[in-house]
């Protein structure tokens, strides 16, 4: 290696004594012991509660319940996305799930009562999204009213629109020709399809891992060893693999009489293409740098030329368009929308997701992935206690008791990390 | 020690300012040499604050002159401040704890390739800034600021400073909030920006680290530049006096005109 001799002198890193992997190991373990636990607790969450239910009823672990899960938490995982925008910057938007009301309502009454196309209505929708997130935003970060204050506002304005929108409480229907809405919660990857992306997902991490590690070495920077990625890339083939299998399986009771059923859910690539788009957004851009940074530290960001009021509309805007694709999922997850589109406690069930995931409600630390993973705990829990019979109010109260707890951990590790 | 013959690197003439009816500077001439550490002392109130926002152009100047190598410029923000290699590094250090190190040292100017950050040459760089300043007190760049102590936060945070070929950093208090250790780590390194040809200023209020780093003096006292000496022609005893009572002797504000 050519650049050996500056990597000696430049690199003020762990004395090099160790080996690679053992330092990737220490380094883990000092993030952790500092309060940074990144997905950690969501992953045993999931773990444990998907055990749990699996014991209680083994109806759960079933791939027709598997894909219920996916389509069931699609909404508010797409919503949770969004917020992780709003949180990062220490800020809220208790007005997510109504938005999300407006927005479907919008959707149908453009395709059904004026049988506009499916792509216009969807553009109209999400710019409905767009434009209440402008103005959520300006309120917030021009005329400096607190977040919680304008988006309560918003959130009971918006329940009135969506009534006035529905002509005080009529229930839209999506009909069934509106076949590219509907299939998004209904239908599902053909089996080979199914392969395909789990092939693509795993070859583009392997590559931009790959790329990455060779860039760094290139330049004699501390890099991730092979073997951490090589169990990256393995991980994700496992878990991909087996996931692609179970959903392939034929769900349908008699695919004879009811049809076939079988495939993963089309909301899965969806929202895993969304997740790596704002993923790369916010790790890999100057934008979402300045997102951290003016969650972290207002008076920094300030000073190091960050225009803190364009960063925060910004966040604004893309939390309600978010809002506005999930509105639109769930539209076609019920095949309708209603005056309760986006209401009762789906925002609740979003923010959580997001907390539980691992963002933390004092702004500056969160990422996307973490809205799927809190996502996907809100979900299998919602499925997993309605399996076990126990009535709504017990899943209330459970749902209430892991959002605390999520909320919980975050405060001591934030503790934590001042500490140390 | 620097070359006397060639320009200041930043001269002030004649700065007044006031804020309504109150007059914060007087007349303020104020000199700062390349390769040396200038001290900037004075009593809380004596516009020793005012005179920096005045250099890093937070604050304009009502009248007087702002000279950086010996050309006349107006500074009208910190923007203006950083495009004559002007960085500040404040009391609260303003550094994000949720960002790592690199991330912190590019905030605001990060380098891009495509629209994608271009991690890689940031953390090179600010490796080889650390290394350049001799810093051995951070196990990895890539680390949390949160995790870092007092003194190796103020270290990253000249290290920012120093990031951009500024040829002048400004410190506000280096130490005020340091231990005796960390104290001794963070002047060695001011002392060593200076001798890697920057021109430093240095406002304390701890007259044993402005006697153990610093080659000028220059004491402010109710918004006039007292004197302006170096720091072998003067005693402890006799910066003290300059700093409460404006004048030592026959250094600093003679009698009628310090009323």
């Amino acid at each position: 290696m050519s650049t050996a001799t500056t990597t000696t002198t430049v690199a003020p890193s762990d004395g090099g004594a160790d080996s690679p992997l053992f330092a990737y190991a220490k380094n883990y373990g000092r993030k952790l012991r500092g309060g940074e636990m990144g997905a950690l607790p969501a992953v045993a969450g999931l773990i444990v509660l998907c055990a749990v239910f699996t014991l209680a009823n083994p109806n759960f672990l079933t791939p027709s319940n598997m894909a219920n899960l996916f389509t069931q938490g699609g909404p508010i995982t797409v919503i949770a996305m969004g917020l992780v925008f709003v949180l990062l910057l220490g800020e809220i938007d208790l007005s997510a799930g109504f938005t999300s009301g407006v927005c479907a309502a919008v959707l149908a009454i453009l395709l059904t009562n004026e049988g506009w196309p499916w792509y216009a209505a969807v553009g109209v929708s999400i710019a409905t999204g767009v434009a209440i997130g402008f103005l959520l935003g300006f309120l917030v970060a021009k005329v400096g009213i607190p977040s919680f204050v304008v988006t309560l506002a918003a959130f009971l304005a918006f329940q009135g629109v969506v009534l006035k929108l529905l002509k005080e409480g009529t229930n839209i229907s999506i009909r069934d020709n509106q076949t590219v809405i509907i299939a998004l919660e209904n239908e599902f990857l053909s089996p080979l399809l199914g392969w395909v992306f789990a092939a693509v997902a795993v070859a583009a991490l392997a590559v931009v891992q790959i790329v990455i590690k060779i860039k760094r070495m290139g330049r004699g920077l501390n890099s991730d060893p092979w073997e951490i990625i090589a169990v990256r890339i393995g991980g994700l083939a496992v878990l991909l693999g087996v996931a692609v299998a179970v959903l392939n399986q034929e769900r349908s009771r008699n695919p004879l009489i009811f049809g076939s059923l079988k495939g993963m859910p089309i909301i899965v690539p969806i929202i895993a293409v969304l997740l790596i788009l704002w993923t790369v957004v916010l790790r890999r851009t100057r934008f979402g740098r300045h997102v951290y940074a003016v969650g972290g530290n207002v008076e920094a960001a300030r000073r190091a030329g960050i225009s803190v009021d364009r960063i925060r509309i910004s966040a604004f805007v893309i939390c309600s368009g978010m809002a506005a694709i999930g509105g639109i999922i769930a539209a076609s997850q019920a095949r309708s929308v209603d005056p309760n589109t986006g209401g009762s406690n789906v925002l609740l069930y979003a923010v959580g997701a997001a907390v539980v995931g691992g963002t933390s409600l004092f702004g500056g630390r969160g990422r996307v992935l973490d809205a799927v993973l809190g996502g996907a705990v809100v979900a299998v829990i919602n499925n997993g206690m309605g399996l076990m019979g126990y009535s709504s109010w017990v899943k209330y109260v459970v749902t209430g008791s892991v959002l605390l707890l999520a909320a919980g951990v975050d405060a001591l590790s934030r503790r934590r990390s001042a500490v140390s | 020690m620097s070359d006397t013959t060639a320009p200041p690197l930043l001269e002030l003439r004649g700065v007044n300012k006031s804020f309504g009816p109150v007059h914060v500077l007087r007349d303020v001439d104020f000199t700062v040499r390349a390769g040396e550490v200038t001290a900037l002392v004075g009593d809380n109130g004596a516009g020793k604050s005012t005179l920096v926002k005045c250099i890093s152009g937070i604050y304009t100047s009502d009248s007087g002159e702002v000279l950086v190598a010996g050309e006349r410029v107006h500074i009208h923000g910190p923007r203006d401040a950083a495009h004559h290699g002007i960085e500040i590094v404040y009391q609260d250090l303003a550094l994000c704890d949720n960002l790592d190190i690199v991330q912190n040292m590019f905030l605001g100017r990060e380098r891009l390739s495509g629209i994608i950050l271009d991690e890689p040459s940031m953390e090179e760089l600010a490796q080889k800034t650390l290394a350049g300043l001799s810093v051995r007190t951070v196990k990895s760049v890539r680390q949390l600021v949160s995790s870092l102590s007092g003194g190796q936060r103020q270290t990253v945070a000249i290290a920012k400073a120093v990031l951009w070929n500024s040829r002048l950093v400004i410190l506000d208090e280096p130490t005020a909030a340091l231990g005796v250790a960390q104290t001794a780590q963070v002047l060695e390194l001011v002392r060593r920006l200076a001798d890697n040809g920057l021109a430093v200023v240095l406002i304390s209020h701890n007259m044993n680290d402005v006697f153990a780093v610093s080659d000028r003096i220059a004491a402010l006292y109710l918004g006039r530049m007292a004197a302006q000496v170096k720091t072998t022609d003067v005693t402890h005893a006799q910066v003290v006096e300059l700093i409460t009572a404006g004048r030592s002797g026959s250094l600093g504000l003679q009698p009628e005109e310090a009323l």
